[in-house]
């Protein structure tokens, strides 16, 4: 996201504060001073940042009540995670094609994977982590599973999730 | 109330033992097995009936057949407790159709002809003034379609979640419970007498699933078919799989699933938290009902058994018998 702010001494770090309240990462922060005329010297500055689902709402309140201006909220990435597990020939069907077919819609990634191989000829079971932006493109990562999976005799075990 | 039996094997021969032991206001009029039947309009004495089921291995005269039972004897009741045929149906299909139109009840715990021809045999029984219930079918001794159809009436069903095979659900909660390979699960399930010698019924879904259309001709739409559901079954499943789940508090349970919002007809083994109460042990089943207004409910309770389906089966014996009393054709 982008804020805006007077170029105080305090302010960055005000600003920053209520990320870590609602549980949240800071991955970069980038800042540049704009000349502003009337308005004094403002600071303007870009985090980027990993938050739990559903705090996006609490943070935007909680700066603003630092006083300081969101002058921008950009994509959101990979808040949204699943857990499933795949049985199969992992390992002869290309474990790293099956990973990456989720890795390369941009959307949505395989960021854990635990896998366990027994003998050599029999099936090995992995439990993966994926995550995506949000509801609709994991729904659409996990028909990407899905299709790999039937195209690869995996089983696959989804997460039940109820009606919300 | 007076009723004939089709079927005298492990639900027909707990039927008659309650209604022996408890009374019930229940008369058998009637009562068949695959090589014979008997009929007294006055009562059977259950006793020697089950005496001579032990003995002959059949239960009455070997000259009388089923039909001879559905077409002629006086019941108000017809309780169809045959083999399950998940193809055709029958023999209940021909049982039950000829029962209904005859103008008598009918309640059975034969999946075949419910899953089948939910929308004709409903019909048929519409058309001719009286019920057909099938609580027995669906989740043994758990009064699901009572809930449905009574307790919820008024309730918009948005989705059913259940855990529909207490085979299945044994052998998945013996592999979590003892690090068994699912071999070995499926195996003392054979020995406990809790799966056929044949278990692809159970263990490919097939049995949940055809639990699954039934459920959903009750509360979604009439015309539901096996056909319709994606079904996979738990023999691929690992104990690798189930430590794996259980690193993160969760195990792997097969469940049947019908959501109309998003479409889905479903049975497939899930990943669900280890604290979910679908999570049940052993042969348990479990079914949770989601609905507009009543929110979530979940019912547990024996899935099998031969008097425990019998309690479901006399639930809808006496239902009919309080909320249908008088509206049947008595019998000449
Ligand atoms: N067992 C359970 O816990 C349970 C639970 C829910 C639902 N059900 C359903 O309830 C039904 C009965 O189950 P079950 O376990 O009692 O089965 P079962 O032990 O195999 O008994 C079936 C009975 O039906 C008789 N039969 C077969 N063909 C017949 C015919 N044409 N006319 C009259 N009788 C006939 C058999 O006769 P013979 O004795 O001469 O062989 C036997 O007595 C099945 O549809 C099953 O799917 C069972």
């Amino acid at each position: 996201m982008k804020l805006e702010m007077k170029d105080a001494p305090g302010q960055l770090v005000a600003a920053l504060r209520p990320i870590s309240e609602v549980g949240g990462n800071i991955i970069a922060v980038i800042h540049q001073r704009d000349r502003k005329g009337e308005r004094g010297e403002m600071l303007s500055v870009q985090i980027v940042l990993e938050l739990p689902d559903q705090r996006l709402s609490d943070l935007i309140r909680l700066i603003r009540e630092q006083g300081v201006n969101i002058q921008r909220i950009g994509h959101e990435r990979l808040l949204y995670e699943k857990t499933v597990i795949v049985i199969g020939h992992l390992i002869h069907t290309d474990l790293g094609d099956t990973v990456d077919r989720i890795d390369c819609t941009g959307f949505a990634e395989v960021t854990g994977l635990n896998i366990s191989m027994p003998a050599i000829t029999q099936v090995s079971s992995a439990r993966l982590v994926i995550k995506a932006v949000n509801k609709e493109d994991m729904e659409q990562a996990m028909e990407i599973l899905r299709r790999v999976s039937r195209e690869k005799d995996f089983l696959l075990v989804e997460p039940l999730e109820e009606v919300e | 109330m007076r009723v004939a039996i089709l079927g005298m094997g492990s639900v027909g021969k707990g039927l008659l033992q309650v209604i022996n032991q408890k009374d019930l206001g229940i008369t058998v009029t009637a009562v068949a097995d695959s090589k014979s039947a008997l009929m007294d309009r006055d009562g059977i004495s259950i006793e020697e009936v089950l005496e001579a089921k032990k003995i002959h291995g059949y239960c009455g005269d070997t000259s009388l057949s089923s039909v001879d039972v559905v077409t002629k004897a006086a019941y108000d009741v017809l309780v169809e407790v045959t083999p399950t045929n998940a193809t055709t149906g029958e023999p209940a299909l021909t049982h039950i159709l000829q029962a209904l139109t005859r103008g008598r009840h009918v309640v059975t715990s034969n999946k075949g002809p419910i899953a089948r021809e939910f929308e004709r045999l409903h019909r048929c029984a519409a058309k001719n003034g009286v019920m057909l219930r099938y609580e027995a079918t669906v989740g043994g001794a758990i009064p699901v379609i009572h809930v449905l159809q009574q307790g919820l009436a008024g309730n918009r069903v948005r989705a059913i979640y259940g855990v529909l095979n207490g085979t299945c659900n044994f052998i998945l909660s013996r592999m979590a419970a003892e690090g068994l390979s699912y071999e070995q699960a499926l195996l003392e399930a054979r020995e406990m007498g809790y799966a056929e010698a044949d278990p692809t019924y159970d263990v490919k879904g097939i049995d949940p699933a055809i639990k699954l259309v039934i459920l959903a001709n009750t509360f979604w739409k009439k015309t539901v078919q096996l056909e319709d559901v994606d079904i996979t079954g738990i023999d691929m499943i690992t104990n690798d799989a189930i430590r794996l789940a259980e690193e993160e508090d969760c195990t792997i349970r097969l469940i049947a699933e019908a959501n109309p919002e998003r479409g889905i007809l479903r049975v497939a083994p899930r990943l669900l938290p280890l604290s979910h109460p679908l999570v049940v042990e052993g042969t348990l089943n479990a079914i949770t009902i989601e609905t507009d207004l009543a929110g979530e409910i979940t019912l547990i309770g024996k899935g099998a058994g031969s008097v425990e389906t019998a309690s479901a089966i006399i639930g809808d014996i006496l239902f009919i018998r309080d909320f249908h009393a008088g509206s049947h054709k008595k019998a000449p």
